[in-house]
Formats: C-alpha cells, structure tokens, sequence
C-alpha cells in the first residue's frame, strides 16, 4: 500500500514538466520524506562571477521535494500545494557540484502538512540552504 | 546665471537601458527562465514569458511554486541591484560601457526568502514588482508580489533579506 503510494507519488514528480526541466531526480520517497538530487548546469547559475547557482533555482528544488514528502505520506490522501516556504540560504553551493534536498513531513493535520527541508551539495555536513513549509492536504 | 543643457532624452534612455540590460542578460539563470525587465524611469517590472517547462502541476496546469518563489527573488535581487547602482551609473561613477562588456557589480546575496501563495499561478505571462523596504549599508529588506491577470489580485508575495555586496573590496 504504502509502496504503491511512493511509487505513484514518484511518478508524479518525474512527470512534472518544470522538475524535469531542471534536472531533477528522485533519490528516494516514501512514508513523508523524500529526497531529491539536481545537477550542476551552468543556465542555473545566479551570480556569473562565481558560478553558483541562482537562489531560485534553489527555491524550486525545495518546493518539489517538500510537496513529494506530503504527497507520499501515509495521511495525506492525495495531492498538495504550497501554502508558504521559507528559505534560508547559508552558503552558496560549490560551482560544479549537484545540489541535494531532503524533505520531511515533522507534523500533519487534516488540512495542513508541515514540512522541513535542507539542501546540500558534496560537502553534507554544512547545508547550503534549510526550509521550512506549510502545505495543504487535499482530497479529504 | 548658466543653465545646463539637459541632457538629449536617447542619451539617458541608452545608458538606463544599457545598464539595465548589463544586470540582466549576465545572469544565465534569469534567460534560463525566460524573464525580462520593463522599465519606467527607475521603476522596473519583472515579466515572466509563459513556456510549458514552467508547468508544475500538468493536470491543472498551474505554474511550479518553484518557478513563481525563484521570479520573485530574481525581481527582488534585480530591483535592489538596480537601485544599489542607480546613482553612480546616472552620475558617471559607474561606466555603462564597462558594465556592458561584463564587470559587473557584486549582486546582494539572498540571506532568507519567504514567499506567501495566494493562488495558483495560470499558464499565462505574469508579472512582478519589488519594494525595498530598507535599504541599508550591510542589510536590505526587500517585498516583492506577483500577478498575472489583475494587480489587485496578486498569486504570490514574498519577503526577502538580503546582505549587500561590501564596497571596500574585502569578503
């Protein structure tokens, strides 16, 4: 059951036509967590004096795997969307390496998922960016 | 009493727009995504060109949160690098020809971004402006919000800090 919703919830992030755009990857999903990975491509980059990817795409790599997280979750039924995120940015992301989101759903109410994510290139004990989001839980 | 000659009105329309377009076409991201710039006197207005691979949800379709968060930052981070260098290009501290060529100035760096959906956002063209709430020396406070159809019915705002760029050259 559980599998099959990872599966479905999976195929729905690769489908979408702006993850694939970016070059996203699922890692893995399943059970209110997902992590997704994106690749380092010079039309991402943000600042061209030191090649690090622009913020935004950030942001976007973010927002799908905290709405993957919800989506795979056991209580939430079907689809979500982005109520708010937050994004803090620590460092810039090393020019040249892919970025990596986790994502995980920390509490859900019957209308409500709250979502927790962190972003980090190589180097993964210091985070390029964390997350926090609120996303709503439909079909219910 | 002397006046000066004002200056021809194709002399101060090339050098806004020769700055502003340095700023702009030199971030691969922003071509990327496909956003342009339009420009009133000093105000700018962020114009994003609807394509298919800003879709998010294909079943709706509705523009990628991701797509609509990273349009307001790049019209906040255009606007408050805008404003940052108004003055010395205008006053001719800053050469427009040596922008254009590409040395361009240190951008803001985003320190957080918060950004509100108020509705999805529709495959059609949208729309944004930033207001830089403060605008100090080391720290900028910037409100941007977006639109497609109405401007009073906004589908997204967002709140972003960011660090300026230190002007005596040292990290």
């Amino acid at each position: 059951m559980s599998a099959d919703k990872a599966q479905i919830a999976r195929q729905f992030i690769e489908f979408l036509p702006h993850a694939k755009a970016l070059g996203m990857q699922i890692v893995s999903i399943g059970d209110g967590m997902a992590e997704i990975t994106m690749p380092y491509d010079e039309r991402f980059i943000g600042d061209p004096k030191t090649g690090v990817i622009h913020g935004g795409a950030v942001s976007a790599l973010m927002d799908t795997c905290g709405g993957a997280a919800v989506m795979c979750h056991p209580d939430a039924p079907a689809g979500t969307a982005t109520i708010d995120l937050r994004i803090d940015y620590m460092r810039g992301a090393t020019p040249g390496q892919a970025i990596t989101a986790k994502a995980h759903v920390y509490h859900i109410t019957r209308s409500v998922a709250f979502v927790r994510a962190t972003a980090c290139d190589e180097d993964t004990d210091r985070p390029v960016a964390t997350a926090t989001g609120a996303f709503t839980v439909e079909g219910r | 009493m002397v006046r000066k000659t004002p200056e021809p009105v194709q002399i101060v329309k090339q050098r806004r727009d020769a700055a502003l377009n340095a700023l702009v076409s030199g971030v691969p991201y922003i071509t990327f995504m496909g956003i342009s710039f339009d420009r009133r006197g000093d105000e700018l207005t962020g114009v994003l060109s609807f394509e298919d691979k800003l879709i998010g949800n294909p079943m709706l379709p509705a523009i990628h949160g991701g797509v609509t968060a990273a349009f307001l930052e790049v019209t906040a981070v255009i606007s408050l690098s805008w404003a940052y260098i108004w003055e010395d290009f205008e006053s001719g501290t800053l050469d427009v020809e040596a922008l254009a060529s590409g040395d361009l100035p240190r951008l803001p760096k985003t320190i957080d971004f918060t950004v509100d959906y108020l509705r999805s956002g529709l495959p059609r063209d949208a729309y944004a402006r930033a207001t830089i709430t403060r605008a100090g020396r080391r720290y900028a406070s910037v409100q941007a919000e977006a639109w497609q159809d109405n401007k009073d019915r906004p589908f997204a705002q967002a709140t972003a800090h960011f660090l300026m760029p230190r002007t005596d050259n040292t990290e």
